[in-house]
């Protein structure tokens, strides 16, 4: 691969227990994701595919295998170095938005950068410009109960954006939203990568994922297909 | 983030979830206000019950007829007619008696009062004027019994401030009227003033009558019921007693102390039988205050558990985007302390003005020492500060997905 891989997983597993049963949920996964794709993480429900997400954001931690993410082995890493990654390298766009409750979408946006101990001054400019960006410019003070799950989920990738990470992680970003409003974050997601943001996003969705240029399928905890949307190439099982 | 930063955004999640917070803060006004009212409360009853038992009179000693029986219960007083007038008059008089400044013979009896259309039943004391200097009574209108009225035998009375208002109604001017006492009409020359007191200690609720009116004329006998004294100082009591039991049981000629027909109580023994009822009594405060703060407690423990974990969702969420533990642990910290203290001071505030306004209703007097709201502060904050801060660091060590998914 000529361009440089920003995550890269080898063999990785991980097994849930509890007393009685063991539930393999990945099961030796290894792939690369170069800077700058768009790739969509496709798969029924029950097929790893969100295990491997939160992996892949460092909300959990896989039993066995390898995770490079921008050259730092996140395996290695104690939890408040963990937080830093995921500050600092990580946007999270979550399924359900979670947005503060009864904050306005400035405090919503400004948070990360707080926890990165950015000025004042820069966090209210920063985001300003990153609400402007998705279109929320009229929205600023509004609290979150107050918008719409598609201005809530803008509001959710302005938030993402902020801290400049090295990847975008989308968990199901339009599962939650009507199909109109899916569009207009599906053209902002679409934007985003030709800037050269990396994305990763899980869907169920065929159409949401032919947004993306290259879908890995999984099955039963296993890469099953990888390949952009045309040229579907099986990996052996 | 610093600590103002911190301090900031906990005051705006606080103020943010207007009833959450006012829940919890109510949740700690309850807990540390009924601790300090109840405290307060038991420190009046205290007091009052201490002046009341001081007011009763100074170096006071009493010689009553009959043994005192196991736990200071007198037996069938009214049965034993030994104490004379004769007795007081040599208590009095005689040269033995060298530490006794004033000698008070008494006879009282319950009986009914009646006036006009009302009646009571009351306390009926015949007394001498020097009853009046033994036990610290005070006039507020007219005078006492005088010595005329004693060896004249004259059908007045001097009424307590509870006679009067059962009798005539509250702030009425009874001197001057009658009144009726087991078939004889007596005169009210006088109105003694407050010495306060309730139930069966109320000093308040007693007529008073001339000892002789009382003996003759109104229940035919010529005994006593007590013989009050005031010895000349707190240093004698006990010569004092002696004195008066060796006289007495000369007088009534018997030579063993332990078969004596009488008793004699100095004000000591009815300090020490209050002072460790009053013991009793704080023991029992103590106990009181101990469960309210428990039961603050529990209640301050409950809303802070169920407050925070309900937000273990959101602390996954902060996790997620980069808060690390010290930070998450540190912001619920700080907000459980203005939670706490906020609820505290309202809380001092509110137990004040509860017990203000029941020692008022109760008219017993308003105590409250200092380190009774320092203990109910310090555990209720205590208990709300560590039931904040606990279930918030339980939250920020799993691992943020657990804590996302956590319903």
């Amino acid at each position: 691969m000529n361009k440089k891989a920003i995550i890269k997983t080898t063999h990785l597993t991980k097994i849930y227990k509890t007393d009685v049963l063991e539930t393999v949920a990945l099961s030796d996964v290894t792939f690369q994701i170069a800077k700058g794709e768009f790739v969509a993480i496709m798969g029924p429900s029950g097929s790893g595919k969100s295990t491997l997400m939160h992996i892949l954001g460092a909300l959990d931690l896989p039993t066995s295998g390898q995770y490079i993410l921008d050259g730092e082995n996140v395996g290695e890493l104690a939890d408040d170095e963990l937080a830093d990654i995921r500050n600092r390298k990580i946007g999270f766009v979550f399924q359900a938005y979670n947005l503060l409750p009864r904050t306005t979408a400035m405090k919503n946006v400004m948070l990360p950068m707080a926890y990165a101990d950015v000025p004042k001054e820069e966090r209210l400019e920063k985001a300003k410009k990153y609400l402007e960006m998705v279109g929320l410019g009229n929205r600023l003070e509004h609290t979150s109960n107050q918008l719409s799950g598609g201005q809530q989920q803008r509001v959710a990738i302005a938030r993402a954006l902020v801290m400049n990470p090295a990847i975008l992680l989308a968990d199901e970003p339009t599962g939650n939203i009507a199909s109109a409003q899916a569009s207009e974050i599906m053209d902002i997601f679409q934007k985003l990568n030709d800037e050269g943001h990396t994305i990763v996003m899980i869907t169920h969705e065929p159409d949401i994922a032919e947004h993306a240029k290259r879908i890995i399928h999984i099955r039963d905890g296993k890469i099953s297909a990888d390949g952009n949307g045309h040229t579907q190439k099986k990996v052996k099982s | 983030m610093d600590i103002a930063g911190l301090f900031l955004e906990s005051l705006g999640t606080l103020t943010l979830n207007k009833t959450r917070t006012g829940l919890a803060i109510l949740g700690i006004v309850i807990g540390i206000g009924s601790v300090i009212a109840l405290i307060s409360l038991g420190q009046g009853s205290q007091q009052a019950i201490q002046s009341q038992i001081e007011s009763l009179g100074s170096n006071l000693l009493t010689v009553q007829p009959g043994a005192v029986s196991q736990g200071g219960i007198r037996g069938a007083a009214g049965g034993s007619t030994t104490l004379t007038m004769d007795d007081a008059k040599a208590i009095s008089s005689s040269p033995q008696i060298t530490t006794i400044n004033k000698v008070s013979p008494e006879l009282s009896r319950r009986t009914q009062v009646i006036t006009g259309g009302s009646n009571t039943n009351t306390q009926i004391v015949g007394a001498t004027p020097t009853y009046a200097e033994v036990h610290k009574v005070t006039m507020s209108s007219g005078n006492f019994i005088s010595q005329r009225d004693v060896d004249g035998m004259t059908k007045v009375a001097v009424v307590g401030p509870q006679v009067v208002t059962d009798l005539f109604g509250e702030n009425a001017n009874p001197v001057g009227q009658t009144i009726r006492v087991n078939g004889q009409m007596l005169n009210i020359v006088g109105v003694t003033a407050s010495k306060g007191g309730s139930g069966f200690m109320n000093q308040d609720d007693v007529i008073y009558v001339p000892l002789t009116t009382a003996q003759k004329q109104l229940f035919g006998v010529n005994y006593l019921s007590s013989i009050a004294m005031e010895a000349k100082s707190a240093d004698v009591m006990v010569g004092a007693q002696d004195e008066v039991g060796y006289l007495l049981l000369g007088r009534h000629k018997l030579s063993d102390p332990t078969a004596a027909d009488f008793s004699i109580f100095s004000q000591q023994d009815i300090l020490n039988t209050a002072s460790s009822m009053t013991g009793t009594f704080t023991a029992l405060l103590s106990g009181i205050a101990a469960i309210s703060l428990l039961v603050g407690g529990i209640g301050i423990m409950n809303i802070m558990l169920v407050t925070v974990t309900e937000r273990t969702r959101e602390i996954g969420l902060r996790k997620a985007l980069g808060a690390k533990k010290k930070i998450i642990t540190t912001q619920f910290l700080t907000e459980s302390i203005i939670l706490t203290f906020t609820g505290g001071i309202i809380g001092i505030l509110f137990g004040v003005c509860v017990s203000l306004l029941i020692t008022n209703l109760m008219s017993i007097p308003f105590a409250l020492s200092p380190s009774s709201i320092l203990l109910a502060f310090a555990v209720s904050a205590g208990i709300g500060i560590l039931f904040g801060w606990y279930p918030a660091r339980r939250a920020a060590n799993l691992q943020p997905i657990e804590a996302l998914r956590y319903e």
